[in-house]
């Protein structure tokens, strides 16, 4: 415990938070891009409480925080679940690269 | 090297392995389940740190209810077998070299950069003590956006009836 | 007592009188034609009294008559000394031309109500009209050299538009055209004049410009001795005003659109073509008249060149058109001469005044008797419908005013005793003799060819052939208000020689007995009348005596009848020269290098539009690639780049 210090828990979390990235830009399904987002709502978390406890430890800001990140996470994937299947039912396929009505 | 520390370790890489594998995976069903276990992983390290109500809700929440929803959807779509399409290469070239341009430089300037821990008296993250603050009014109280987060809460679901519902013309 | 108001009403009742019947004029159908004729019949009633109260009863210093400034308003002022004035200059000259506007106006109006009846554009013609006889009195009563060159213009443009009046003929158009292009050419001379007198005499205003450059001022050494090319600039600035009158007074070699001009109605051809807008350039020489004579004598003598030449081509041609407005426009021309060549040998003051009252004189009988013929020749094309002499012959029958009144015309065209024409050309020959026994010879002998061609005109309109009348509805002669301006021209033929025009009109104001040399008259007239009785041998029987002559000078004939060929070497310089090798290679740049950058720079913007616009593909990935990298963008410039 006292060797792991903040440094390496932001280090993961950051690794996290870019693999979310890269896994956002390249997918080309609807739901794996979901996925990735996901990920980097993850590593937001990671950071609140590697932050609460390591620096602010004589308050719980970042752990409500985090508790309210979940939450809406949470809401934020049933409404894109939601999207996406409406928007299977109009185009039969959830290819991200079909999706490109709004363009010029 | 203490038993801490290598669990630190092992934990570190269920998370990023985990990850990893979610992205790339070609097949999508196993792709959610990398995903699971990259969460789960999440929670283990939550426990690491004694936030142990943090590691509950993680489980409950993610785990429980957002992975199962994603497994549902990917029913729903009928992409459960086959394989995915791979990216471009071209764009997974540059993605990859962004994405790695960019951790190093954060990484960089996280290395550099001063911290300051407080030097108040700590406050254990106990259940009794969140509940206390959670519902408070005072300073550090937390009242007001719990009741915003529920009035959230019930939009999304009313949202996600109404956007998903199946109308009478639509086939099922 | 002169009052400013109602000379300031001459010139502006023709004006609203335009206005009136170019507004509403359509409306009113056959009236507007009596509005036209009330409103010049009411200048032609003010421009006389005018004439009375200034000859009559006005003040004169040392018996000589004062030049009165009627009004005057400054107008455009470019510095302190020099500027536009608009104002009325009464002077002998621009009494007497108020008086012969006016009136051969109201003439030609009261002709045209008969002439143009059942146009359909009746209104809008004699809105023209109304809108030329303003202009021109603007001219005669220009206080300004500005003002007078505003005025030339806006008659520049009353004679386009009504020669162009038949606007569906293409030879009509072509003719306007014609007319308006060359006297505009010309017009760039006027100006190019106008600015260098300007500039040296420090004013535009012609008492003041005349004062300072005859009498001994800085401006007159400093004209006179600045030279170009040999010549003083005093020289060069009055040529190029000269220019400009020998342009719209159709003078060698600005004469090619006269002939042209016959294409618009007759009326218009006797008021404008015949008896007031060609007469115009005689006019502003005749004002700046004491700066030519008194300290320009080259120029005076360019004047009177120019005037000789044009009389006696004009006279040479004329015997062998076969369109009587043809004939008619060319023994213009040469009269219009016999005016610019009168003034060119006369000297200033006292007896040697007499060529400047003697071309005064002609220009007043002159308007008389050729608005009187052209007005016959519109009798005859109403009655013939045709403009050619072949189809003519024998009408002295069939129309007998007119006849008598063409007859009292020729005459005093002629310059027979006692008709007008007499006494004025008499008067000129006089001039001419004591100062250049050739241009004196040249116009004696142009007298016998004038009378010549113009009884060739007569007899071959009403004596030679019989003629036969077909068709069954033919009218009569002509209506009363076509015959009414006929006889009153034809009585002022008669009349008008026998005022003393030396009392009233000389070079400086002063009374000039001009004495009348008996035996100096005998010549001219019997020349006239040999002319004549060549004329009468030739033309009054049919016979082929004609025929013979023009066959024994073929070439000669053949010259002449196509006018020495003047339209067809302009049209060789304009099109051939100046189109060909300025005219296209220049619009080749402009279309192509021009027009060609103008439009690279659209495709230009174009293909660059093009290669922007996928960016915009509507895929959620790329605009995520987008935002990311230019978030990462941001965080270097901001973290190293920025201090």
């Amino acid at each position: 415990m006292n060797e792991i210090g903040l440094n390496h828990i932001l280090f993961v979390s950051t690794a996290l938070f870019f693999i979310g990235v890269y896994g956002f830009l390249t997918r080309r399904n609807l739901i794996t891009m979901l996925m990735s987002i996901e990920l980097i709502l993850n590593s937001v978390n990671i950071n609140f409480i590697a932050f609460n406890k390591y620096l602010f430890s004589d308050k719980l800001d970042g752990l409500f925080f985090t508790v309210f990140i979940i939450t809406i996470a949470a809401a934020e994937a049933a409404v894109a679940i939601a999207i996406i299947i409406n928007l299977y039912r109009n185009y039969k396929s959830i290819d991200v690269e079909d999706a490109d009505q709004m363009k010029h | 090297m203490s038993a801490s520390t290598v669990i630190f370790y092992i934990i570190s890489a269920v998370i990023l392995v985990g990850a990893l594998l979610a992205v790339t995976a070609r097949k999508i069903f196993r792709a959610a389940v990398y995903l699971l276990f990259s969460l789960i992983g999440i929670a283990g390290l939550y426990f690491f740190l004694n936030y142990e109500f943090i590691a509950a809700v993680q489980i409950v929440v993610y785990v429980g209810g957002i992975v199962v929803l994603i497994i549902f959807s990917i029913f729903l779509t009928h992409e459960s077998g086959s394989d995915m399409k791979s990216p471009a290469i071209g764009r997974a070239i540059y993605s990859g070299l962004a994405a790695v341009f960019a951790f190093a430089l954060t990484f960089f300037i996280i290395n550099k950069t001063e911290f300051y821990p407080t030097q108040n008296e700590t406050l254990e993250p106990s259940v009794r003590n969140i509940g206390l603050q959670m519902l408070s009014t005072t300073e550090h109280g937390y009242l007001l956006p719990f009741e915003a987060v529920s009035m959230l809460l019930l939009a999304a679901m009313i949202g996600c009836i109404v956007i998903a519902i199946k109308t009478r013309t639509q086939t099922d | 007592m002169i009052d400013a108001i109602y000379i300031a009403l001459i010139p502006l009742l023709p004006f609203a009188t335009f206005l009136l019947l170019g507004l509403f004029g359509k409306r009113m159908g056959n009236f507007s034609g009596i509005i036209g004729t009330t409103s010049l019949f009411v200048s032609a009633c003010l421009s006389i009294f005018t004439a009375y109260q200034y000859f009559f009863n006005s003040e004169k210093i040392d018996g000589a008559y004062q030049k009165i400034i009627a009004f005057k308003f400054v107008w455009l002022q470019f510095s302190e000394n020099v500027s536009i004035d608009m104002g009325a200059i009464l002077d002998p000259i621009s009494v007497m031309m108020l008086v012969v506007v006016t009136f051969v106006s109201l003439m030609v109006h009261i002709y045209s109500l008969g002439y143009m009846k059942g146009e359909e554009r009746f209104s809008v013609f004699f809105s023209f009209l109304s809108l030329f006889t303003f202009s021109m009195l603007g001219l005669v009563l220009a206080s300004n050299i500005f003002q007078i060159y505003i005025f030339w213009e806006l008659v520049g443009v009353s004679s386009f538009l009504l020669i162009g009046f038949y606007y569906d003929r293409p030879s009509a158009v072509a003719a306007s055209k014609k007319a308006f292009i060359v006297t505009r050419f010309a017009d760039l001379g006027f100006l190019i004049g106008i600015l260098i007198l300007a500039f040296y005499s420090g004013t535009l205003d012609f008492g003041i410009m005349i004062e300072r450059l005859t009498t001994q001022t800085d401006s007159l050494v400093a004209i006179t001795s600045a030279s170009f090319l040999g010549l003083s600039a005093l020289t060069w600035g009055l040529a190029l005003v000269f220019i400009g009158g020998a342009g719209k007074s159709a003078m060698l070699p600005f004469h090619i659109w006269l002939p042209d001009a016959m294409e618009g109605p007759t009326p218009v051809s006797a008021l404008i073509h015949a008896a007031t807008m060609v007469v115009a350039g005689v006019f502003l020489v005749a004002r700046l008249f004491p700066v030519f004579a008194l300290s320009c004598p080259v120029g005076l003598e360019l004047v009177a060149v120019v005037g000789i030449c044009s009389s006696l081509f004009a006279a040479i041609i004329a015997c062998t058109q076969t369109d009587i407005k043809r004939v008619l426009a060319y023994s213009t021309m040469s009269q219009i001469g016999y005016m610019m060549f009168a003034l060119g040998v006369s000297g200033y003051g006292g007896e040697n005044g007499l060529g400047f009252t003697a071309s005064m004189f002609h220009l007043f009988t002159h308007a008389m008797f050729k608005a009187l013929l052209f007005l016959g020749a519109g009798a005859v094309i109403h009655y013939i419908h045709s403009n050619e002499m072949k189809d003519m012959g024998g009408l002295r029958k069939f129309m007998p005013v007119t006849h008598i009144t063409f007859l009292i015309a020729c005459l005093a065209i002629a310059g027979i005793p006692p008709f007008a024409g007499f006494f004025s050309k008499e008067e000129i020959l006089s001039a001419s003799f004591h100062h250049n026994k050739i241009i004196f010879g040249i116009a004696i002998v142009t007298a016998a060819i004038t009378a010549f061609y113009m009884f060739r005109l007569y007899f071959s309109i009403f004596w030679n052939k019989e003629y036969h009348p077909h068709g069954e509805n033919h009218h009569g002669e002509a209506p009363s208000t076509m015959k009414l301006p006929l006889l009153i021209l034809a009585l002022l033929s008669i009349v008008v020689g026998f005022i003393p025009f030396g009392h009233y009109v000389s070079s400086d104001g002063l009374e000039l007995h001009s004495e009348f040399h008996l035996m100096f008259s005998i010549a001219p007239v019997l020349m006239a009348v040999g002319g004549i009785l060549i004329a009468m041998m030739m033309y009054k029987n049919s016979n082929i005596v004609s025929q013979k002559v023009s066959e024994s000078f073929k070439g000669f004939y053949t010259a002449a009848y196509n006018k020495f060929y003047f339209d067809e070497i302009y049209l060789f310089i304009t099109k051939g020269i100046v189109f060909n090798l300025i005219g296209r290679p220049v619009a080749w740049i402009d279309k192509n290098i021009v027009d060609g950058f103008m439009n690279m720079l659209a495709t230009l913007t174009e293909n660059i539009s093009d290669t922007l616009r996928p960016i915009q593909s509507g895929k959620l990935q790329g605009y995520a690639i987008y935002f990311f990298t230019g978030v990462i963008a941001f965080v270097l410039v901001f973290i190293y780049l920025w201090n």
